[in-house]
């Protein structure tokens, strides 16, 4: 079995009681290019606001191996764009991990900078307030701002939406870079043909893991239409849950989605929830 | 013109330590001001204003116009309003400015009770509007003091206030350091208005903290020299309200803060962001 870079232990996350994402177990193998796959409102974004520990679980665990650097790229940010900072001072805050609220920047931080501008094709840019950015050239820098970091553990979410082909194109390129260099990376995505065209592994989920391991086995039709059948809403008067189903092989990389009870009646997702 | 500029400060004493009080202020509060502004809590220091008033007026009741247990109240209530609203939000679904606006009334009003308690008008007069011509010695310390410990406070906490503004998730994602730096903000910015409250008044003490940081905003687009621009607006405003305090017999704490907001005025209009600037873009352009 390889290493593994990060392990769900019977995982749920949620909002005031209500999951979002319901018993998650598995682990993420170190050096994995893992697609995020599921609907909207299937629990991408708080998976991974509960990877990077910006959200509490409400049961289980999910544990990075220890020393594990971790760098996220959410899909909304929080960036006050009216804040009067240029290019450089935003992908700057990438020096963080290494620098801290004191530590000084160096001469090879100021290198690492550049060379993370030009590897996004934002050379020049260095000045520029962040207000005058496009959409793309945001995502670029905040791209570079991920390339500064150099962490072990990147989590990116939905980092190609509102992005233009050519974009789209460099941050794969940048991606598949980073899996060359045996990093982990985890991607949330809508565009199927792009996940399996770049993406070895994929996690599919609608609240619940659908199904997890290679893409062609996981994005199915079968899978897919599964996934569909979800629905967002979740109900007032939902019972409690207290299925602590433990029959999933948690030590298994991929074995997680099958077998769990939950899975008998995947199209009932939101049904059983009611029930 | 020395009659007119230097003369008032080389003659009288009492120009000359309202003067110092007014230029150390201005070096602390204008860039809290500056990131208060940009935090878009402009009227967060209005508000803490208010809420240092209880505390101002226990220390009066209890111990006649005296500088520090004035002081120490109105730091101790300055600080149970800033920590109290700041744990409410991060604690509850209520944002910060709704449990501000809740904590800074109730304790405004209990201010209001208790100077009514005793003494006459006059007395909530001073406390309300300040006497920077007054200013004695320890009032001067005080001032400093508040001074010098918000910018070393502030350069040891610049990074991470800077990213906190600038992209408060991302600092969740690589540090903890964020709500302990937004909680010693808040304290500076308690600690300024009740610096600010022996020179100009509770409730004029947030001009001099906002109006030259507003004021700067129109003029730059880069945070340092926002920042320096605001204390250099915020001494301006000391020097030419005092002056038109001594020369028109005016009170010196509006008068002050007027000259601040006249400079306010002048970078709305003028300023290389201001309205004109605005309402007549080049029509020049370049290729690229």
């Amino acid at each position: 079995m390889s290493d593994p870079c990060l392990t769900f232990e019977d995982l749920t996350l949620g909002y005031r009681s209500h999951p979002a994402v319901h018993h998650l177990s598995g682990t993420l193998a170190r050096g994995s290019l893992t697609a995020l796959v599921g609907p909207n409102g299937a629990g991408k974004s708080t998976l991974m606001k509960g990877i990077v520990g910006v959200l509490e679980p409400m049961s289980g665990r999910v544990s990075r191996q220890a020393g594990t650097t971790l760098a996220y790229l959410p899909q909304q940010s929080e960036i006050d764009r009216s804040f009067p900072a240029r290019v450089a001072d935003l992908v700057g805050l990438g020096l963080w991990p290494r620098r801290g609220l004191l530590g000084r920047f160096t001469a090879a931080d100021r290198k690492a900078l550049d060379e993370a501008l030009a590897a996004v094709g934002l050379s020049g840019f260095e000045d520029r307030p962040i207000d005058t950015l496009s959409g793309g050239q945001l995502q670029r820098a905040l791209f570079a701002r991920v390339l500064v970091q150099d962490a072990e553990l990147i989590l990116l979410d939905e980092p190609f939406n509102a992005v233009d082909a050519k974009t789209v194109g460099d941050l794969v390129a940048l991606i598949e870079r980073w899996h060359g260099e045996g990093r982990t990376i985890v991607t949330a995505a809508h565009d199927l043909e792009l996940v399996r065209r770049h993406f070895p592994e994929t996690l599919l989920i609608a609240r619940r893991p659908v199904a997890w391991g290679a893409t062609g086995e996981t994005l199915t039709a079968e899978n897919l239409a599964r996934a569909r059948g979800f629905t967002e809403a979740w109900a007032d008067d939902a019972p409690w849950c207290d299925d602590h189903d433990l029959g999933h092989d948690a030590a298994g990389a991929h074995a997680h989605a099958h077998g769990h009870a939950h899975q008998a009646a995947p199209r009932l997702a939101a049904g059983s929830d009611a029930r | 013109m020395y009659a007119l500029l230097v003369e008032p400060f080389v003659e009288f004493a009492f120009m000359r330590s309202a003067l110092a009080g007014a230029l150390m202020l201005s070096a602390g509060a204008c860039p809290v001001g500056v990131f208060l502004m940009l935090r878009r809590m402009s009227l967060t220091g209005d508000a803490m204003a208010h809420a240092i008033l209880p505390g101002a007026a226990a220390g009066f009741l209890l111990f006649g116009l005296e500088l520090l247990p004035m002081t120490v109240g109105g730091l101790a209530a300055g600080m149970v309003v800033a920590l109290g609203a700041g744990a409410v939000s991060r604690l509850t679904v209520q944002t910060e400015d709704a449990s501000l606006a809740a904590f800074y009334l109730i304790s405004l009003a209990l201010g209001v009770l208790m100077v009514s308690l005793r003494g006459s008008s006059v007395d909530l007069m001073h406390v309300l509007f300040g006497s920077v011509l007054s200013l004695d010695g320890p009032g001067l310390a005080l001032i400093g003091g508040v001074a010098a410990l918000t910018l070393a406070t502030l350069a040891l906490i610049w990074r991470g206030l800077v990213a906190e503004c600038l992209d408060p998730l991302f600092l969740r994602s690589v540090s903890r350091v964020g709500p302990p730096v937004h909680f010693i903000f808040l304290a500076l910015v308690v600690l300024n208005l009740v610096g600010g409250f022996q020179a100009l008044g509770t409730l004029l003490a947030v001009g001099m903290m906002m109006l030259p940081a507003a004021a700067a905003r129109f003029w730059t687009v880069r945070l340092m020299p926002m920042v320096a621009l605001s204390v250099a607006i915020g001494a301006l405003a000391s020097v030419a309200g005092l002056l038109l305090s001594y020369h028109l017999s005016l009170p010196s704490g509006p008068a002050i803060v007027l000259s601040a907001g006249i400079a306010y005025v002048v970078s709305l209009v003028f300023g290389a962001r201001g309205l004109i600037a605005s309402a007549h873009p080049s029509h020049r352009h370049r290729t690229a």
